[in-house]
């Protein structure tokens, strides 16, 4: 499609950039699609049918889901973030919208955040001196907005010893940054 | 040196050597040792000057409360004034130095002070120095500032880094004494998360400076074994070197980690501080007691101490404060320190007991019903004067004395919300009060219950009632259960000369009775009349003798007379760790824009735009000075193409089958109108009728709209979409989300914008298919999904191209490469603020908060035919007044005139007074196309004053320039070009 | 300060931007309401000391306006509720 034009990351590079500190790793994630779904007034039930077909989780407040191909999780009272791997969903809002019909508003989001998954055996050293977030005691599936070196965030606590955050694109070298010292000084 | 005042036992490790200096000479200490210790065991009694008489004086104390040992620790730019010798830790290598002296600590030119000291009473400041007023910044109080004062700070930067961080538990228990280690063991064992945060280097409390025992071993192994205990515990964090600093709004406290202040540098990558939030379901202060001295004359010679600390130099850190000591108290706890320095064989001399009665102890000389009336010794402590029972006097030669006047509970976290203390007279000291912060129980010590008993159980009984813990109680072991015993005595009332309250702030008895005397009776007053109680120790000492004296002189009790309360912090905080990582470069964040890299490379001048980096201007080999390179992309843009990098304005996301509506609801004209494929300027108002934000909003399908914002707005103006959609419309069918990031958009405008264009683009672009203000999605190279809108903020013919932001790069290089026949210029924003103010479009300088749209010549914008945000308040009288502000253009008379953005207009002739003013220059450029400076201005009348001449004038740069008043469309007024 | 968010918990007040009086709500009708009611909307403010009203915005959370009711003097929280239901509470709708 667009091979004429060479994508680049958020951080200025053609690669995704991982990145170790002591027992940290941090790897962007340039594999991911990602989408707003926002339910139209009155269309809740007709929103959960579609999303049912199109294999569209809409877990609860604070959650985050994992589906065959879209997983999603939970931004603000009736709207989720959709993600999708980008080979295939390029166009993620597309094919949302296309499922969804008007029962939702679906924008695209995949360009509008940098991700950083981040994996270490305890992360709580690390999310401690970033956020607000009670990681440790929050259980598996939890997603959140939250500030980190200033930035509005997305954090997901998918499983023991992993954390995916979504933060502001823009910013992603300043966020980079931020992992990168408080896991010098957590460790 | 040798250790001459070491002594056998206490919680040092005597197998390691640790060097340091003090004023250049050195010493050696071990493991386990503070400043304080170490300097008293190489019999340094002498370790600093006072704050205004620059009195000689040494340690009083053995913890924060210390207001006399103040040092400067460290060299370079890690030096740092204040530091209490008595907290901080020692480590091989640790330089020190006195403070408030000169030339020497041991000869001190201003000493001279001491002996004028009948000038220097309290209130002298405000007396003296009153006369002339402006005399005040420039001499005096340089003057004082150098006598009077504490350390001094190097001006050097920090070194180190400070980092702050988050912290959730169901219990916090500040402090690790008896009663805080029995209230984390207690919730521990329970399962419940804890956080046991003590600001000491070890853990345990008094019980590591008593000889008592628990059960059946000593405190401090009592201490060690529970330490362990809650250690094995994955869900207690032990935090030592943590100070509690501050009781927040429900349930938050702040405390700060003293990472690495026990290090001569911190390890790579790690901070010297850690400022954390913690997030308690409940806490217990379990802060211990304060111990107070007795005011007498010369109380402050050095080698004069608590009676506790010197228990605590001798238990803990094996050290005897003297070789001949004496012990003045009036309670028993003083007893103690003569007991356990006796059994260490130290030479006790004497106790001079201020009570009559009562038990002697045995093998010492026990003086009942005696008084410390004076004491001699100019830079240490060599003989005190008793006065007996009989009135009879005696000089005792001792080199170390310890003082009790009692224990003063640590209640000030629990009055961080206001909570005033309550007096207890079986303990003769303020204990908590009512209204504490919600969720904070007070325990030990510093609830007042004194014994070690009383501060296990009520550690134990605090932590079940905090977590609302059933069941049995664990069992306690067996303590110390003694009463308080104290007969009050806050001075000596024999002697003439000044016996000190506040050693920190030199506020002796005489400063008390001089406060009275000019009626600054109530405590809030004596504080500010004599200082006392100010400064690093915030009279943690001497603030209970202060206003006990102002009660006994007022013949009031101690409850009538009160007490001051405690604001944050408990000890004093560097502004490093309040900083925390934001500091130089790293103070914010910042947002790079998809050009950022390219422009990087061509090496474009930046400019910081909230959190953006944005090219201000792009240089060009040859180019020296910024004019040639913003005059170089104007001419190239208004001749060929120019591309500008705007993705930084706010973008808007606007869904939902209300979303027409809804904009019609929140701009002041109409978008309901709008069709497919068209975008459309609007002009959103605040509720009080000045013009809020600006930008073009695109229809893109019947029930999706994108707005866009200024860029300064974006967050802003989300904030208050919302506010709409939730508070006031809630049942609109609307859905917002920003996508502002999602997009690289740039600006193409000139002549040959749509030939450029079309070069990279895949379908048709021309006037039929995109007109003036034509919208909607297109590919661009060969499919990728792009958006284009016919939008000019220039007056060329112009566009603005969206692709997904990864590919703004590419996008760039592509267009450039593939335009290159028409020599695009990448341009600014200097560039871009040039062309919007030749072509008249308000940006900043109008939008500043207080214009309407009728003073930007924009009134017949706002429909009153539809409810819209600020339509009613922007016709109120004072703001369509007809001879209000308006925008014009505004040029020099004389082409080669200078304009200055700011200055006023006047009437040729008029005085320059307010009263003459006619409005200000809002913004100004050179103009390439036009050969002159040209500029904006709200002018009042101004849209009938068009052709008149002014001047405008500049008061602050002392410019004035002869102008004419012209429209504010100085380029292509008929807009032929955008529409081409 | 801890704002218990009606939705998910309690949250730093730092999440928060503050807005003012709750009565913000209370929006008149452009088409039907004179300069006057509007004059009284914009400006006119309540400055109790103890309960107040009033309407935070969880910018750093989820996107929520809230009514909040908190004690001006102890800076005691007494209830939350989504602002939207306020609204529609009072009569709001589109």
């Amino acid at each position: 499609m667009a091979d004429i034009l060479i994508a680049m990351t958020a951080l200025g590079s053609r690669d995704a950039a991982v990145v170790h500190v002591g027992p940290l790793t941090v790897t962007e994630r340039l594999d991911v699609a990602l989408a707003s779904v926002a339910v139209r007034r009155g269309r809740a039930k007709d929103l959960v049918k579609a999303a049912k077909a199109v294999g569209l989780p809409l877990p609860a407040p604070a959650r985050y889901q994992a589906g065959k191909i879209f997983g999603a999780f939970w931004v603000a009272p009736e709207m989720w973030f959709a993600e999708a791997p980008l080979p295939g969903h390029e166009e993620i809002a597309a094919l949302l919208k296309a499922g969804l019909g008007d029962a939702a508003s679906v924008t695209e989001q995949t360009d509008a955040w940098v991700r950083f998954d981040l994996a270490a055996p305890d992360l709580a050293p690390l999310l401690e001196r970033l956020c607000n977030v009670d990681f440790p005691g929050a259980p598996d599936g939890h997603a959140t907005r939250t500030v980190i070196d200033h930035l509005g965030c997305y954090l997901i606590k998918p499983g023991p010893g992993m954390a995916r955050i979504y933060g502001p694109r823009s910013s992603a070298r300043s966020l980079l940054h931020a992992l990168e010292t408080a896991a010098a000084s957590a460790w | 040196m040798t250790q001459s005042h070491r002594i056998e036992g206490g919680q040092i490790d005597r197998g390691a050597v640790l060097r340091f200096t003090f004023d250049g000479l050195p010493y050696t200490g071990h493991p386990g040792d503070t400043l304080a210790s170490a300097l008293l065991a190489n019999g340094v009694r002498l370790m600093g000057r006072s704050f205004k008489y620059h009195r000689p004086r040494g340690v009083l104390s053995a913890g924060s409360e210390e207001p006399n040992a103040l040092v400067e620790l460290r060299t370079g730019g890690r030096q740092e004034p204040n530091t209490r010798a008595t907290v901080a830790e020692l480590y091989d290598g640790l330089a020190a130095q006195s403070q408030n002296r000169w030339p020497s600590l041991r000869f001190d030119a201003l000493a001279i002070n001491d002996r004028l000291s009948s000038f220097f009473a309290a209130g002298f400041y405000y007396k003296t120095f009153m006369w002339p007023k402006s005399f005040w910044e420039k001499l005096y109080e340089p003057i004082i500032r150098r006598a009077a004062g504490l350390g001094s700070v190097s001006l050097q930067e920090d070194p180190d880094v400070y980092d702050k961080g988050f912290l959730h538990c169901d219990l916090l228990v500040i402090g690790a004494g008896p009663s805080g280690l029995m209230a984390a063991l207690t919730a521990g064992r329970s399962g419940a998360r804890v956080i046991l945060a003590d600001e000491d280097f070890r853990m345990g409390g008094r019980l590591n400076a008593e000889t008592l025992v628990i059960g059946d071993a000593p405190g401090a192994d009592w201490a060690s074994a529970a330490v362990a205990e809650l250690a094995s515990m994955p869900k207690v964090r032990l935090m030592l070197r943590t100070t509690v600093v501050a009781a927040f709004d429900h349930g938050i406290y702040g405390a700060v980690e003293r990472v690495s202040d026990h290090l001569a540098e911190p390890l790579p990558g790690k901070p010297r501080q850690v400022l954390w939030r913690i997030y308690a379901g409940r806490a217990v202060l379990a802060g211990g007691a304060t111990e107070r001295p007795i005011a007498f004359e010369n109380n402050d010679r050095p080698g004069i101490m608590l009676a506790g600390s010197m228990r605590a130099y001798a238990n803990r850190w094996g050290v005897q404060a003297g070789e001949r000591v004496a012990i003045f108290t009036n309670n028993d706890d003083g007893l103690r320190t003569a007991t356990d320095l006796q059994a260490k064989g130290v030479d006790v001399v004497a106790v001079i007991d201020s009570r009559e009665g009562g038990a002697l102890l045995p093998g010492i000389r026990h003086l009942r019903g005696a008084e410390v009336i004076d004491s001699a010794g100019r830079l240490g402590l060599k003989s005190v004067t008793v006065r007996q029972a009989n009135g009879r006097t005696e000089e005792i030669r001792v080199d170390a004395l310890g003082v009790s006047g009692g224990w003063n509970p640590n209640v000030n976290i629990h009055s961080h919300h206001r909570s005033r203390p309550v007096w207890d007279a079986s303990i003769a000291a303020f204990v908590p009060g009512a209204d504490g912060p919600p969720g904070l129980l007070v325990s030990g010590a510093s609830a007042g219950v004194m014994s070690t008993a009383g501060a296990l159980q009520t550690g134990r009984d605090a932590a079940m009632a905090a977590l609302g813990l059933a069941g049995a109680a664990p069992d306690l072991p067996e303590a110390e259960d003694a009463p308080v015993r104290i007969t009050p005595l806050w001075y000596v009332a024999h002697g003439k000369g000044r016996a000190w309250i506040d050693q920190q702030n030199d506020v002796t008895v005489k400063d008390i009775k001089l406060a009275k005397q000019e009626n600054f009776t109530s405590v809030e007053h004596v504080k500010r009349y004599t200082t006392l109680g100010m400064a690093t120790d915030q009279g943690k000492t001497g603030n209970v003798i202060g206003l006990a004296i102002m009660a006994e002189l007022t013949g009031r009790s101690i409850p009538e007379t009160g007490t001051t309360i405690y604001r944050p912090p408990y000890t004093p905080v560097a502004m490093g760790t309040l900083a925390g990582r934001s500091r130089g470069r790293e103070f914010k964040p910042f947002r790079l824009t998809p050009s950022h890299h390219w422009a990087a490379e061509q090496g474009a001048v930046f400019v910081e735009v909230g959190n953006w980096l944005r090219t201000q201007w792009v240089p060009q080999a040859g180019e020296t000075e910024w004019r040639q390179s913003v005059d170089r992309e104007v001419l190239a843009t208004r001749r060929s193409v120019g591309i500008c990098d705007v993705t930084t304005l706010g973008k808007i996301d606007i869904q939902g089958t209300d979303a027409a509506r809804f904009l019609d609801r929140v701009y002041a004209n109409t978008f309901s109108t709008l069709a497919v494929g068209k975008c459309r300027y609007g002009l959103m108002l605040r509720e009080d009728g000045i013009v809020f934000d600006d930008g073009t909003t695109a229809r893109l399908g019947e029930h999706e709209f994108v707005m866009t914002t200024t860029t300064a707005n974006a967050v802003t103006v989300f904030r208050h979409l919302e506010f709409c959609r939730q508070c006031l419309w809630p049942d609109l069918d609307v859905q917002l989300i920003s996508t502002t990031e999602a997009w690289a958009q740039y600006s193409v405008a000139g002549p040959n914008a749509r030939r450029l264009l079309e070069k990279v683009v895949d379908l048709d672009i021309g006037d039929a298919v995109f007109p003036y203000m034509g919208a909607g999605a297109i590919t661009v190279c060969n499919g990728l999904r792009a958006r284009l809108f016919r939008i000019s903020f220039s007056g060329e013919l112009a566009f603005e191209i969206a692709v997904p932001t990864r590919y703004g790069d590419a996008l760039l290089r592509e267009m450039l490469s593939r335009g290159a026949e028409f020599d695009p210029v990448v341009y600014g924003t200097e560039t871009l603020g040039v062309m919007r103010i030749e072509k008249g479009h308000v940006a900043g300088g109008e939008l500043n908060g207080q214009s309407t749209a009728l003073n930007m010549g924009l009134g017949k914008m706002v429909s009153k035919k539809k409810d819209a945000i600020g339509v009613v308040l922007s016709q109120r009288e004072g703001l369509v007044d007809p001879d209000g502000y308006r925008l014009v253009g505004v040029r020099p008379v004389d082409p080669a005139g200078k304009l200055v953005a700011g200055s006023h207009f006047l009437e040729i002739g008029a005085d320059p007074v307010a009263a003459n003013d006619g409005g200000w220059l809002t913004s100004k450029v050179y103009s390439p196309h036009l050969g002159c400076d040209i500029a904006l201005g709200y002018l009042k009348g101004g849209d009938r004053k068009i052709g008149a001449r002014m001047r405008a004038v500049n008061l602050v740069g002392g410019t004035e320039t002869e102008v004419e008043i012209v429209s504010p469309h100085f380029f292509d007024p008929e807009g032929e070009r955008l529409r081409g | 300060m801890i704002i218990h968010h009606p939705i998910l918990g309690p949250r730093d007040a730092q999440e928060f931007v503050y807005l003012g009086d709750a009565a913000l709500i209370d929006r008149p009708d452009g088409m039907t309401s004179g300069i006057e009611a509007f004059h009284d909307y914009a400006y006119n403010r309540d400055n109790p000391a103890g309960t107040h009203r009033e309407l935070w915005f969880h910018e750093q959370g989820d996107r929520s306006w809230l009514v909040v009711t908190r004690n001006t003097v102890t800076h005691e929280i007494l209830t939350v509720e989504l602002a939207r239901d306020v609204a529609r509470a009072r009569g709001r709708s589109t």
